[in-house]
């Protein structure tokens, strides 16, 4: 069941991936683009990582889509006319693509198939947050609080 | 009885499932799953439809008329009247609207409230789909609607649409961050996102009478009132419903959908409602437990639907009682009030936690709720004396 589930959420992935790359109306685009989260978000779910599945739902298909869609709509609408390849783009996503699979294949836990992980509960997550990668996590704080404010200042009412 | 009564539909699925005992695991594992949905569906859809005229017949006490009153005995059978009505109507697609985009919104929209709908424990043992990160999950899935709302003002190509879409989309962000934070208290005294557990720390009683649900500390008070408003807006139901405003922008992003799509519109409305006090009763109202130890002998799961026709009760009232509120309002109260209250309750319940959950506890996580509530109240300045609005761009 679980590589019948496999296959099909691949599909699902990989077909939104290329319908958010390939699509000629940029919001059909982006709405691909957020199916594509969902569907790797599905992978994370089947693998038992619940948190990390979740968080990508939450955060991509929740927040940054909405985002990528809101600068869309706000940005000029008209579509671009000539449909020439971009190479720029090209070598950029073949540099993108060629550091992953280099790093992946190179990384152990992927080559040994029989050993067994323990399964990445909620719980454990918020463990090694607040001990190990406390330091991390406070300066993300910082820096997010930081953008709001920031954020905030640009939007607010000059006075005369 | 009071043990049979009470499992008495966990016991009936089980008696279901046992001839397929040696049918392979994932066959066996796919029908439980589907008696879940079904029943999910069955159930909810039911109290959808009462609920729809319950609404009206409660409304229309408020402002001292009968409302619906024709269709079977006391306008009970007014939801199949709506029922045949919505479905035999014209599907109404306008000519230049982004079609796969405004035929797939109602569907999304139904489909997150209805999953949003499956962490919720109803039960001693009836949680159709329990998870270990089931808050988070309930949560993930209502983030969803967000895009859902934005497919429905885009698709139709609509400038009332989208107006309306960008209204929800703004207020529904703005109060994720109070709604989130409200439960985060409730999280961490459990130490576990599971409903279940969360459930399970409320059972008991202080003294031999007094419930333990967390709605009856300082801190699950306060944090429950913000969830409560919080739920409200993130439903776009009135005080909040400025994305819909019927006498501004027609319906909103629903403005061009017509026949069974405004009625799914309506569904997800509805079902995203029950969702959430489904929520909060797991969070703050002790889930499923009888508030009172000789009440036990009723069910579990009967308790669950009294809070839960409670809840939408008040949500009712406040409909028939309040008017619109304006959009600088709802944003002022999100982020100067909801915010830093929700906040001041994180820090209340660690209060409660570190001073050792009894009385004492109590009484610092009181003065600490109370101090912010009051400080905030001065800050705020809500004596300012009124003055002529000024309009920025529109002399």
């Amino acid at each position: 069941m679980n590589s019948a589930a496999f296959v099909l959420i691949s599909i699902l992935t990989l077909g939104a991936a290329l319908a958010a790359a390939t699509l000629r109306k940029l919001m059909h685009a982006a709405l691909c683009f957020a199916l594509t989260f969902g569907g790797l978000a599905m992978f994370f779910l089947l693998l038992g990582a619940e948190f990390v599945g979740l968080a990508l739902v939450f955060i991509y298909v929740g927040a940054v889509a909405v985002l990528i869609v809101f600068t869309i709509l706000l940005t000029r609408r008209d579509a671009v006319k000539e449909r020439r390849v971009h190479w720029a783009g090209a070598v950029i996503a073949v540099v993108a693509f060629g550091t992953l699979a280099w790093s992946i294949l190179r990384t152990e836990s992927v080559s040994v198939v029989a050993h067994r992980m323990p399964s990445l509960t909620v719980g454990r997550i918020g463990e090694a947050l607040m001990t190990g990668y406390v330091w991390p996590l406070q300066c993300t704080g910082l820096l997010l609080t930081a953008a709001l404010i920031g954020a905030l200042v640009l939007v607010m009412e000059e006075k005369q | 009885m009071s043990e049979f009564a009470d499992q008495i539909f966990v016991n009936a699925k089980r008696a279901f499932l046992a001839p397929m005992a040696h049918l392979p695991g994932w066959l066996v594992q796919a029908a439980s799953g589907l008696i879940d949905i079904f029943t999910l569906l069955a159930v909810f859809l039911t109290l959808f439809a009462l609920v729809s005229v319950l609404e009206r017949k409660i409304l229309a006490r408020i402002q001292n008329r009968y409302g619906p009153n024709r269709v079977g005995p006391f306008g009970l059978l007014q939801p199949v009247a709506d029922g045949i009505k919505m479905l035999i109507k014209e599907d109404v697609v306008p000519a230049r609207a982004d079609k796969p985009v405004h035929f797939l919104a109602p569907i999304l929209i139904a489909a997150a409230a209805i999953l949003a709908l499956g962490v919720i424990p109803y039960g001693r043992n009836m949680t159709p789909f329990s998870i270990d990160g089931g808050i988070l999950f309930f949560f993930a899935v209502g983030s969803t609607t967000e895009l859902a709302v934005f497919m429905a003002g885009w698709g139709s190509n609509n400038k009332f649409s989208m107006l309306g879409a960008m209204r929800a989309i703004a207020q529904m962000f703005s109060y994720e961050l109070p709604l989130i934070v409200a439960v985060l208290p409730v999280v961490m005294v459990v130490g576990s996102l599971m409903p279940d557990r969360i459930v399970a720390a409320q059972g008991g009683y202080l003294f031999g009478f007094a419930p333990r649900w967390f709605v009856f500390t300082p801190w699950g008070f306060a944090a429950f009132i913000i969830f409560f408003v919080s739920g409200l807006v993130e439903s776009n139901r009135t005080p909040f419903d400025v994305p819909e405003g019927e006498s501004e922008i027609v319906a909103g992003h629903m403005t061009e959908y017509s026949g069974f799509k405004y009625a799914t519109f309506f569904m997800a409305e509805y079902l995203g409602m029950f969702a959430t006090s489904g929520l909060g009763i797991t969070l703050f109202l002790g889930g499923w437990h009888a508030p009172l130890p000789f009440l036990e002998f009723i069910p579990s799961y009967v308790w669950f639907f009294v809070k839960l026709s409670a809840l939408v009760f008040i949500y009712i009232w406040i409909r028939g009682t309040l008017p619109r509120t304006r959009i600088d309002q709802i944003m002022n109260f999100a982020w100067k009030f909801a915010l830093p209250m929700s906040f001041a309750c994180l820090v209340a319940a660690a209060l409660w936690h570190y001073a050792g959950r009894g009385f004492s506890g109590w009484c610092w996580s009181l003065a600490m709720v109370g101090g912010v509530y009051t400080g905030l109240s001065f800050l705020l300045d809500t004596r300012r004396k009124f003055a002529p609005r000024v309009y920025r761009f529109a002399e």
